[in-house]
């Protein structure tokens, strides 16, 4: 059963068209990788799903209702969360604060009972403080939790934002490059953990140019260029495929 | 809210009470008038406090809140509705069969009848917040310099509106407003004998501005205020609404202005256009500024010394310029604030960097 279901999505900077007509389904409960040169689209596309950026057209459904128009925060309430390749983590805020801002969607506590202090959101925040510890815990960054993230080396700030995205206990997980800037053990902690997190019954989409991690633990693959899905299919054939092999390899003998 | 912010809230009850036992002993309880109008500008400091450093939103017309406060209650307190009750208008007869209306002898000993303060005070409140609701709405949606001169533009407004309409004095402005009687016996007006009385009451309202603030700032409000001013785009993603949240904040930083306003009116016995100037709202800006933007106790500490040294009149006639160089100042040496570490740190750095 498709959990997501993009359909003839499209976006145009100017003349450039960054997301040309894509189409591809995600099913509940697996990983699945996005992968293609630089510019081919893919953080666009990943923009697109999550109402960062509007599209001139196409749809999107999740969980068969439609998305695509909705407000981030609107797509977020819904259960779909995400990482940035150019981490965005909230300035001047600990790395538990910033996880615990993850928890938005799952709590209440308005302006009228936070200013009031009711016991109501005691309980609450009490709810919201140790789940983020968990995450943190998963992440092995407890010893972090009190230091201003963005303070934090780069491993343990991707670290953070992930714990945030897991925070709000999403459907889907949008990972764009998890493992950009790590070195292999963090990269193999990363595929690790990523699957961890399938087990939890959470469905992944992920963009990532280490090719080893993304053939390692994807279920199924989709290849842009230039915008345009190119091909899409198990790890196995993505990896035979001759016009993914071309584009990664140059086409000098094409 | 942590214990540590308890045990601010209790300093700051120790430090009024011993302000107060202090101008007794020392027989200075003259002071106590510019503590008293302190204490209420306070009050809009904080308020504008939460929107800049937590929300980080710029406003350039918290006056203009302040002004509409204080200028609707002004006006309903004092308009005589004698004749329109005895021409049979329907709402002055529902208001005074409601009991909310005061009927009083004026200096001529002619009978007048006005709203109650109570009344009054709720419906300022109510309209300076559906203005700030409907202002907040397109102006939020700005960022940066776009927000603070559209803020700007709203507070010059409300100033030439001040200024130019009859019912609201002109360039006089509305005066003999009649005391406030918040419950029997407590009363806001400037009675030399009630000196005291309105010293505390104007800082227990503030007393309580803080404490619902710093409730708000430690909560999951707050901390999805400070994502906000962090990240707008990533807390959106991450399902806070932040146009909501913004819009929020905005609306609560007026009602604390209007309620200043209304509260310093009362006090005062009168307002002018003067509280409406944009100086002013320059003003409250330079003060949380110069208090470290995210500092509520910096921006009331800094607020309390400045309001209190300009209405003493320390500044003279270039009260307004010395706000100005303030705020210049801050920007170049320290846009985190003055009492904020850092800033300490790097002066004594470059200090030492000289002699060595
Ligand atoms: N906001 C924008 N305005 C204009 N052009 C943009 C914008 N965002 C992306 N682009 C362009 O769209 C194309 C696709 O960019 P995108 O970031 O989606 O690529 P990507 O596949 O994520 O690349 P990378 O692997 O380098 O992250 C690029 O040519 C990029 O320059
Ligand atoms: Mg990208």
């Amino acid at each position: 059963m498709a959990l997501l279901e993009i359909h003839k999505l499209n976006r145009r900077f100017g003349g450039l068209h960054a997301v040309n007509n894509v189409s591809f389904n995600l099913d509940q409960g697996m990983i699945k990788a996005v992968i293609g040169p630089n510019g081919a689209g893919k953080t666009t596309l990943f923009n697109l799903i999550s109402g960062n950026l509007q599209a001139n057209s196409g749809t999107v459904f999740f969980d068969k209702r439609p998305i695509h128009g909705l407000k981030p925060f609107q797509i977020a309430r819904c259960g779909i969360s995400r990482t940035y390749q150019n981490i965005k983590l909230f300035p001047g805020m600990t790395a538990l604060e910033n996880v615990m801002v993850g928890r938005h969607v799952q709590s209440k506590a308005g302006f009228l009972s936070g200013m009031l202090n009711l016991p109501s959101c005691w309980s609450e925040e009490k709810e919201i403080r140790t789940k983020s510890l968990e995450l943190l815990e998963l992440l092995d960054i407890t010893e972090f939790a009190d230091t201003e993230a963005q303070s934090l080396a780069f491993g343990q700030q991707r670290a953070v934002e992930f714990a945030r995205a897991l925070a709000s206990e999403p459907k889907i997980l949008l990972l764009d490059e998890p493992a950009a800037g790590l070195n292999i053990y963090e990269t193999a902690e990363i595929a690790r953990l990523i699957t961890k997190i399938q087990n939890r019954g959470i469905t992944v989409l992920l963009v990532e140019h280490d090719m080893s991690l993304v053939m390692d633990i994807s279920d199924e693959i989709v290849v842009l260029s230039f915008g345009e899905k190119i091909a899409e299919g198990l790890p196995a054939a993505i990896q035979k495929n001759k016009e993914v092999i071309q584009i990664y390899l140059g086409d000098d003998d094409a | 809210m942590a214990v540590k912010n308890y045990l601010s809230v209790l300093i700051l009850i120790a430090v009024v009470v011993s302000i107060q036992l202090a101008t007794k002993a020392t027989d200075t309880s003259y002071y106590l008038t510019q503590l008293t109008m302190t204490g209420y500008y306070s009050l809009v400091i904080i308020g504008l406090c939460l929107v800049m450093g937590y929300a980080g939103q710029l406003s350039l017309g918290h006056a203009g809140f302040f002004a509409i406060g204080g200028y609707t209650s002004a006006v309903l307190t004092t308009y005589n509705l004698t004749t329109l009750l005895e021409q049979g208008n329907g709402l002055v007869r529902f208001l005074s069969d409601k009991g909310l209306l005061i009927s009083t002898l004026d200096l001529y000993g002619e009978a007048v009848l006005y709203i109650n303060p109570w009344p009054a005070a709720i419906i300022a409140v109510i309209l300076t917040a559906s203005i700030a609701f409907m202002i907040g709405i397109p102006v939020l949606k700005l960022k940066g310099h776009y927000l603070a001169m559209a803020t700007l533009g709203f507070g010059i407004i409300i100033f030439r509106i001040a200024l130019a309409t009859e019912i609201l004095g002109e360039a006089d402005g509305i005066s003999e407003i009649p005391g406030f009687t918040l419950f029997p016996g407590i009363c806001v007006n400037g009675d030399f004998g009630n000196r005291v009385m309105n010293y505390y009451i104007a800082w227990v309202l503030v007393l309580i501005g803080v404490i619902l603030l710093l409730n708000l700032i430690h909560s999951r409000v707050g901390r999805a205020l400070r994502a906000i001013h962090g990240a707008e785009d990533a807390a959106n993603a991450i399902g806070v609404n932040t146009a909501h949240y913004k819009l929020y904040t905005f609306v609560i930083s007026a009602v604390f202005a209007a309620v200043a306003g209304i509260f310093l009116t009362h006090y005062n016995g009168g307002i002018g256009p003067s509280e409406a100037g944009i100086m002013k709202s320059v003003r409250y800006v330079a003060i949380v500024a110069i208090g470290g933007m995210a500092s509520m106790w910096g921006a009331l500490t800094m607020g309390v010394l400045l309001n209190f040294m300009s209405l003493r009149g320390m500044f003279g006639s270039y009260d307004d310029a010395v706000f100005g160089a303030i705020m210049i100042i801050i920007m170049l040496f320290a846009p985190n604030g003055l009492l904020n570490l850092s800033v300490w740190q790097k002066i004594s750095k470059s200090a030492g960097k000289e002699k060595g």
